[in-house]
């Protein structure tokens, strides 16, 4: 029996389905990741799981137990918002304690937590200060100190980097990832940036208009997506339009070029399809191998990203990215001129629902 | 450069004359009573009368009672309307703006009608003369509180606060009123105010409050009605002073958040 289990849930506002037939069984620890675009339920899902949203239709289970109407005050979770929500007319200490102040704790173990609390976000220091002298970062670990004090079943985070910038953003991140698996807390964490969810995660449940995509974990979302919402939402992906010439060969012309896929085709010959080739699979120089493909490009520009390389070629009409590893002793072609490319069968994707 | 400066200055000038200067007439006829020489005779007179100081405690203890009612019936709503039922803000608004359009008078004589008969008889107690004036201070004390709670996000603190298991109670007193305590002190300061000066309601309802005792002075002295105009001018810029004073201390607990 997995300890948060999400069956069948259904938020409709009047006519529009919100979410749906969503799914999800999570073990205790896990670190889940809902990523999505705008819109895509993601939030209302995670404030069903808080109770600020009453479902449809479904039912939610934390234990075993069935939650689903359960007033937000009683359900042990902890929550941080993505405006932090820091009560402004407490200080750091006492908003930290706020939630066993609530239940009639004892001063002195409310006391000891909070200090406790203060280090756990390394925040030692700043227990008389109020949210309003504290820089967003310091506030976002306040608002985890908060939610974790009270020792929740169940850790709730709504998207609570985006508001902080780039270096602050991954560094707090790690801290927060860290703290997690230390304290082995069952954690549902929403978000738009897929960097965050990959970086993170144990498992990712990609959404896209109030349904799952894919479930799974970030290797397996990135490298095998079901669908190419999935294939195209994470990570960088080049799509081209290719004719099936031999499906039980897996045989496919793109641009005039024999190209082939790792697996036979599902597709009758005659039919365009869409496959995708992510940057990172592309490499210079033709690899006169059985298992890969090699296609002649020209390149139209280098970008160096730093660790990156980013080099833009052009196949007949379509643009493609490729990105290789930089190195000292690195020496790119010149932009203009003709070179092979070539890349594994089995990073040949082939985009469902094309 | 001079030229520049030149029209700006001369408005404010101007400004300042057309406040200042009735003002000051006021205050130089206050202090003409007695004959060819300036001094504080009428001021003296108007706090040495023992009805000027009745009238005006009086007052003070009934505006006293008409923020507390006031308060707790608004701030709840309020924060109700803002929080669950956002469709009935337009209704909510309509009718706390209704004594802006009822004048004092129509309010005064329904409740006289209503509430001079049995089942509820209550125009012989002051209780009546506090409803109508929460009644009247709505307008402002809605505002206020409405602007409080837009400007606290309402809505994620109210979460936060239950999510670590607060209950409605909780969150009203524990977080909802200190985060509006600049907000209720403005709406109480307007309806102190609105109290002090009110005169139609006590009238018709025969209680002996400030603003009838006003009325009276300005309608046998001559020179007494100026310098309780200064008073209450006086009055008002010390609770204006202490608005400023009290909401001081949290003009950096405004808003405080991330994006939303």
């Amino acid at each position: 029996m997995s300890f948060l289990e999400l069956i069948n849930i259904r938020k409709s506002f009047g006519a529009t389905a919100a979410v749906e037939h969503f799914n999800l069984q999570a073990e205790k620890g896990e670190f889940i990741s809902f990523l999505g675009s705008s819109g895509c339920g993601k939030t209302t899902t995670l404030r069903m799981i808080a109770g600020f949203e009453q479902p449809t239709e479904g039912e939610i289970r934390v234990g075993g137990v069935n939650i689903t109407n359960q007033p937000p005050n009683r359900r042990q979770i902890g929550m941080v918002f993505q405006s932090y929500a820091l009560f402004p007319n407490m200080t750091v200490a006492d908003n930290i304690g706020f939630g066993l102040r609530v239940v009639g704790k004892p001063a002195t173990k409310i006391r000891s937590r909070v200090e406790e609390m203060l280090h756990l976000v390394d925040l030692p220091a700043l227990g008389r200060r109020y949210p309003h002298q504290l820089s967003g970062g310091q506030q976002q670990r306040v608002a985890l100190a908060r939610a974790l004090a009270i020792e929740p079943r169940l850790l709730l985070l709504d998207e609570p980097l985006s508001a902080l910038d780039a270096k602050i953003r991954i560094s707090l991140r790690n801290e927060l990832r860290a703290i997690q698996q230390r304290l082995g807390i069952t954690t549902i964490y929403v978000t738009h940036d897929q960097e965050e969810a990959l970086s993170l995660s144990d498992r990712i449940v990609v959404m896209s208009k109030g349904r799952i995509e894919q479930i799974g974990t970030p290797f397996e979302i990135y490298n095998y997506p079901s669908t190419s919402f999935v294939a195209s939402f994470v990570g960088t992906l080049n799509i081209l339009s290719a004719k099936v010439i031999n499906a039980d060969k897996g045989e496919l012309e793109i641009a005039g070029h024999h190209v082939y896929t790792a697996e036979p085709l599902n597709h009758h010959s005659g039919v365009d399809i869409s496959v995708a080739v992510r940057p990172e699979n592309l490499e210079i120089g033709s690899n006169l191998v059985e298992s890969h493909n090699t296609i002649p490009v020209s390149i139209n520009q280098v970008s160096f990203l730093g660790a990156v390389v980013r080099v833009r070629l052009q196949l007949a009409d379509k643009t493609l990215e490729m990105d290789i590893f930089n190195s000292r002793h690195l020496k790119l072609p010149e932009v203009g001129t003709e070179i092979q490319v070539s890349f594994p069968k089995e990073a040949c994707l082939v985009l469902k629902g094309s | 450069m001079k030229k520049q400066r030149f029209w700006p200055i001369m408005m404010i000038l101007l400004g300042a004359i057309y406040f200042l200067l009735p003002l000051f007439a006021t205050f130089e006829f206050s202090l003409r009573e007695r004959r060819g020489e300036y001094s504080f005779d009428s001021y003296n007179y108007v706090l040495s009368d023992p009805q000027f100081r009745d009238s005006f405690v009086y007052s003070v203890a009934l505006a006293l009672a008409t923020i507390v009612v006031s308060l707790i019936l608004i701030v709840p709503t309020a924060f109700w309307v803002h929080l669950k039922l956002p469709q009935l803000r337009p209704v909510i608004e309509f009718i706390t703006l209704l004594p802006f359009v009822i004048p004092p008078i129509v309010l005064v004589f329904g409740l006289i009608r209503i509430y001079s008969r049995p089942p509820i008889v209550l125009v012989s107690t002051p209780a009546l003369l506090v409803a109508g004036y929460v009644v009247l201070s709505f307008p402002y004390m809605y505002r206020a509180v409405d602007t409080g709670l837009r400007a606290i996000d309402v809505r994620s603190l109210t979460e936060a606060a239950q999510s670590l298991g607060a209950s409605w109670l909780t969150i009203l007193f524990r977080v909802i009123f200190p985060n509006l305590r600049v907000s209720l002190l403005n709406g109480a300061f307007l309806t102190f105010a609105i109290v002090l000066g009110e005169f139609t309601m006590a009238t018709m309802l025969n209680w002996p409050t400030f603003g009838p005792y006003l009325a009276l002075i300005g309608q046998n002295r001559a020179y007494e009605p100026a310098a309780l105009a200064i008073i209450s001018f006086g009055l008002t810029w010390i609770c204006i002073g202490l608005i400023q004073l009290l909401s001081r201390g949290s003009q950096e607990q405004g808003q405080l958040a991330g994006t939303r």
